[in-house]
C-alpha cells in the first residue's frame, strides 16, 4: 500500500523506499528505510503536505515524496 | 596535532593534563549535531553568549566560534551548522564536511568533534554521528535533552551506550545550569585520553572502493573518499574535481560497485541503521509509549483546517503589525535624534562643504542606517520566538501548498509577508530556507513586495491626485483601491518572475520539503534575544557601512558643482522680491538641486522619461531616493520649492497640484502620471539597502546588478503601460 493512501493515526511498517536521487536519499537518512514504523498524523489544511510520526520525531512530507515510500499494516 | 606541553614536553593527538597546567593547551573543538538538538543552546551555555562570527573565503554560512568558559584547558568552540548528514544536501551542510576535513582556508582542522546527541530522539541523531566517526577526529558525544526524554518515559543507559558507541557519552541538560560545570569537568577529564574512534562498519565493498579511493588520491580521509564516492552529483563530488580529484579514478572506485551490483547510497544508510539499531540494543527503556500528548493536541488545534488558518492570519497579522507599527515610534526617535544631532553640528560650524558632507552625508547616512535596526531586530526577535516554540515549522507546513505555485515551498511564507514591512530584514531571514536555490529566488522576489518605504510615496501621489469617490455607499473609497490595487501590483509581478528564475536560472530538483515538525515548547528568551542582536549587528556590519557610503556618493552628487554666482543671483533676486528668509531658503535648495550633478543627469534622461510622462524634476526626485525610498517625498519638496515652514502633507500636495511643466502653463501632475509614478516605485528596486543586502546574502555582484537593472526595466515598461492606458482610457 503506497503511503499517501494509508489511514489516518494507523501504526505502519515501511516496506520500500524507491530511491530516487538525492532526495530519496535524504528520506533515508532521516530514518524512512525498510522496517521502520511510522504513522500518518493528519494532512495540512490544503489537502497537502503530510504530517507523519516517524519513530521518535515527527515531520512533514509532501504527497509526491510520499508516493516513493509503500508500508503495510503493523 | 597540539603543540608540545611546556611542563612535560608531551606531543600527541590529545590535550595534555600533565601537572603543569599553568601551561594551558588550545585545542579547538567543533560542535556538530542534528537541527533542533539545543546545538545553539548548548553553545551558549558553554560560552556564555560571547560568539564571535568569522568569515572564510567561500563559506557562505556564518561560523560562530568562542571560547568555553570553565575549562581547565583553553578550549575554543566552533559552532558548525545544524545538519542531518554529511552527504551534503546544500553548501551550507558541505561547510561542516570541509571544516571537519580542514579544507577551509584560514581555519586548522578541529582537534575535537563535540557531537549533539538528541537523547529523545537517538536513533535518527545517531546517524550523524556514525558519519561523523569516519574522519578519524577523536569524538565526544553530549548526550543533551535528557530531560525531554525522561518526559517522554525514555530511560537511556549512558555507560552501555558509550561502550557500543566507542566513543565517550557525556550527559547534559543544555537548559540546566547546574548540569554544565560537571558536563565541562568530564569533557576536560575525556580531552586527556582522547583516541581516534571506530568507524561503523560498512559493506566490504563499499570499503573497499573508498580505500581504492584515497589511495590513489593520496589525499582525501575515509570521511571524506565515503562522501565523494557515494555522493553521486553531490557537492563533496564537485569539489572533489574542481581541486583536481581525478574523474577517472573516481569512475574507477564507483565500478567496483557496479560489478558488485551494490547501490552504493542506499546500502550505507542501511548498514548505519543497522549499525545504530545494533548499539542501541537494550539501551533505551520505554516505561510508556509516545511523546507529549500535549503537543500532539496542540497540533490538532494550531494545524486545524480553519481554526488553524484563522490562528495563522492572527500571528501573521501581529508579526507584520510589530515591524510596522512597533518598530515606528523607536525609528522616529532614531530620525528625531540624527536630526537634533545634525542641527547641533550645523550651528556649530560654519557653512561650507565640510558642514554639508558632515550634517546631510555622515549623520544623515548614519540616521538612514540605523532607522533599519528597530525592523531588524523585531524581525529577528519575532522570527526566533516563532521557530523556538515550534510554531514556524506548522506555519511552513501549512502554506506550502500556496507557495509550490512560484517554484516555493513553505519556507519562503515568512521572507515574503515580512518584506512588506521591509525588504532588508526578510532578506536576512531567508537563512532560514535550507534550499539555496528556493533561498536566492526568495532574495530575488521579495523587493516585488510593497514594503513600508512606499507607503509615503503612494499616500503623497494619492493624497494629492486621487479623486475621493467612494464606491458601495462610502464603503470603499477610489484613494484605497488605488492603494489596493500598487500592492497586488508586486504581488502579481513576483508570481511569473520567481517562477521564471525557479525554471531557468534557479532549476533544479525541488529540496522537497522534508521539515521536521518538533514538539512544541516554551520558548527561552535567551535564544531570542540573541537572535534579535546577532540579526542587528549582522545587518550593521554586512549592509551598513555600504550604505553610508552611498547616503555619501548621492549626497555629493546633489551638493557639487556648489556654484556661488549662481547662489548669489537668487539673492538679488530675493532682495528685489522681497522674499523673507524662508521662501529665499526654499529656493536657494532648488536652485542648489537644479544645477548639481544630479540635477543635470535628470534633465539628461528627461527624453526617456517622457514617454512616462515625468519631467526631471520627478526624474531626480526618483534618482536621488536611491538610498531610500521615502527620500522622493522631500526631494519632491525641495524640488516644487516647498516653503518648508508651512510643510506637512497638505501643503505638497497643493504645491504638486499646481505645478506645471516648466514654461507652459499645463498641468504636471495628473492622474495618469500620479498612477506611472506609483507603478514605477512599486516595481522597481530603487533601494540602495535591500540591493546591498542581496549581494551580500548571495555572495555576489552580478546579482544584486541583475536584480536592479531587471526591475527597473520592468517598472519603466509597467508604468509607460500605466500612462498610456490611463491617458487612453481618458482619465
Amino acid at each position: 500500500m503506497g503511503l499517501i493512501h494509508a489511514p489516518r493515526e494507523k501504526a505502519l511498517r515501511v516496506t520500500c523506499v524507491r530511491n530516487s536521487g538525492a532526495f530519496g536519499r535524504r528520506l533515508m537518512e532521516m530514518g524512512l528505510i525498510e522496517g521502520a514504523v511510522l504513522a500518518v498524523l493528519r494532512r495540512a489544511p490544503l489537502g497537502d503536505p503530510l504530517h507523519i510520526r516517524l519513530g521518535d520525531y515527527e515531520l512533514s512530507l509532501r504527497s509526491r515524496e510520499a508516493e516513493l515510500i509503500d508500508v503495510s499494516p503493523l | 596535532m597540539f603543540d608540545p606541553c611546556t611542563g612535560c614536553g608531551e606531543r600527541a593527538t590529545r590535550v595534555c593534563c600533565c601537572a603543569a597546567t599553568t601551561a594551558r593547551k588550545t585545542a579547538t573543538i567543533a560542535l556538530v549535531g542534528n537541527p533542533n538538538t539545543g546545538k545553539t543552546v548548548l553553545f551558549n551555555a558553554l560560552t556564555g553568549f560571547r560568539r564571535k562570527v568569522a568569515n572564510y573565503p567561500g563559506v557562505t554560512v556564518d561560523i560562530g566560534e568562542a571560547p568555553i568558559r570553565g575549562s581547565r584547558h583553553d578550549l575554543e568552540l566552533l559552532d558548525l551548522p545544524g545538519t542531518y548528514s554529511l552527504a551534503a544536501a546544500s553548501p551550507d551542510e558541505m561547510v561542516v564536511c570541509n571544516v571537519l576535513s580542514g579544507r577551509v582556508s584560514g581555519r586548522p582542522q578541529p582537534d575535537v568533534i563535540l557531537a549533539v546527541v538528541d537523547a529523545s530522539n537517538l536513533r535518527r541523531n545517531l546517524y550523524l554521528l556514525s558519519q561523523l566517526l569516519d574522519f578519524g577526529l577523536p569524538v565526544v558525544v553530549a548526550l543533551n535533552m535528557l530531560d525531554v526524554a525522561r518526559a517522554r518515559g525514555l530511560e537511556i543507559d549512558v555507560g552501555r551506550l558509550a561502550e557500543r558507541l566507542g566513543v565517550r557519552v557525556i550527559p547534559v541538560i543544555a537548559t540546566d545550569k547546574r548540569t554544565l560545570p560537571p558536563f565541562i569537568a568530564t569533557l576536560d577529564a575525556a580531552l586527556a585520553e582522547l583516541r581516534p574512534p571506530r568507524p561503523a562498519p560498512l559493506p566490504s565493498v563499499i570499503e573497499q572502493s573508498a580505500a581504492q579511493l584515497a589511495a590513489s588520491n593520496g589525499q582525501l580521509s575515509r570521511g571524506e573518499s565515503l562522501r565523494v564516492l557515494l555522493d553521486h552529483e553531490g557537492y563533496a563530488e564537485r569539489e572533489f574535481l574542481a581541486q583536481g580529484g581525478s574523474a577517472a579514478e573516481l569512475d574507477a572506485a564507483r565500478r567496483l560497485l557496479e560489478t558488485a551490483q551494490i547501490d552504493g547510497p542506499a546500502a550505507e544508510i542501511r548498514a548505519r541503521y543497522a549499525w545504530i539499531d545494533s548499539a542501541l540494543e537494550g539501551v533505551v527503556a520505554r516505561s510508556q509509549h509516545g511523546r507529549s500528548t500535549w503537543s500532539s493536541r496542540l497540533d490538532r488545534i494550531l494545524t486545524h483546517k480553519l481554526g488553524g488558518f484563522a490562528l495563522l492570519l492572527v500571528v501573521l497579522c501581529l508579526v507584520f503589525q510589530s515591524i510596522f507599527y512597533a518598530a515606528r515610534p523607536l525609528m522616529s526617535a532614531i530620525e528625531a535624534l540624527f536630526e537634533l544631532v545634525g542641527a547641533q553640528a550645523a550651528q556649530l560650524l560654519p557653512e561650507g562643504v565640510f558642514r554639508s558632507l558632515l550634517v546631510d552625508g555622515v549623520i544623515g547616512g548614519v540616521g538612514s542606517v540605523l532607522v533599519f535596526l528597530p525592523q531588524v531586530m523585531i524581525l529577528f526577535a519575532l522570527i526566533a520566538l516563532l521557530e523556538d516554540c515550534g510554531y514556524m515549522a506548522r506555519a511552513a507546513f501549512m502554506v506550502d501548498r500556496l507557495m509550490r505555485g512560484m517554484g516555493l515551498s513553505g519556507l519562503s511564507f515568512i521572507p515574503l509577508l515580512s518584506s512588506f514591512a521591509c525588504a532588508v530584514p526578510a532578506i536576512m531571514s531567508t537563512r532560514t530556507i535550507a534550499d539555496r536555490r528556493e533561498r536566492c529566488v526568495t532574495m530575488l522576489v521579495i523587493p516585488f513586495m510593497s514594503c513600508s518605504a512606499r507607503l509615503p510615496v503612494y499616500l503623497v501621489m494619492i493624497g494629492a491626485l486621487v479623486p475621493d469617490i467612494n464606491y458601495f455607499g462610502g464603503l470603499i473609497g477610489l484613494p484605497a483601491l488605488v492603494m489596493l490595487a500598487m500592492y497586488l501590483v508586486g504581488i502579481v509581478a513576483a508570481i511569473p518572475v520567481g517562477w521564471l528564475l525557479r525554471k531557468t536560472t534557479f532549476s533544479g530538483p525541488t529540496s522537497g520539503f522534508l521539515l521536521e515538525l518538533p514538539s512544541y515548547k516554551l520558548p527561552r528568551l535567551g535564544t531570542v534575544l540573541q537572535r534579535a542582536y546577532s540579526g542587528g549587528r549582522s545587518f550593521l556590519v554586512r549592509a551598513g557601512s555600504i550604505i553610508l557610503v552611498l547616503n555619501v556618493v548621492v549626497w555629493a552628487l546633489a551638493y557639487f558643482p556648489h556654484d556661488a554666482a549662481a547662489r548669489s543671483l537668487v539673492e538679488q533676486q530675493a532682495q528685489a522680491a522681497d522674499w523673507g528668509p524662508e521662501r529665499l531658503k526654499a529656493e536657494l535648495d532648488a536652485q542648489q538641486l537644479r544645477d548639481s550633478y544630479l540635477g543635470r543627469l535628470g534633465q539628461g534622461i528627461e527624453p526617456v522619461l517622457r514617454p512616462l510622462g515625468w519631467d526631471w524634476r520627478i526624474g531626480v526626485s526618483v534618482l536621488a531616493s536611491f538610498p531610500a525610498r521615502e527620500m522622493v517625498v522631500a526631494t519632491l519638496g525641495t524640488l516644487f520649492n516647498l516653503v518648508e515652514s508651512s510643510g506637512g502633507a497638505e501643503s505638497l500636495h497643493q504645491a504638486l497640484q499646481s505645478a506645471t511643466w516648466i514654461g507652459t502653463d499645463q498641468r504636471l501632475f495628473t492622474l495618469p502620471v500620479a498612477l506611472s509614478i506609483m507603478v514605477f516605485f512599486a516595481l522597481c528596486a530603487q533601494c540602495g539597502s535591500t540591493l546591498i543586502m542581496i549581494g551580500r546574502e548571495m555572495r555576489s555582484i552580478a546579482w544584486p546588478a541583475a536584480s536592479f537593472f531587471g526591475m527597473t526595466i520592468l517598472a519603466y515598461l509597467a508604468a509607460w503601460g500605466t500612462y498610456a492606458a490611463a491617458q487612453a482610457a481618458g482619465l
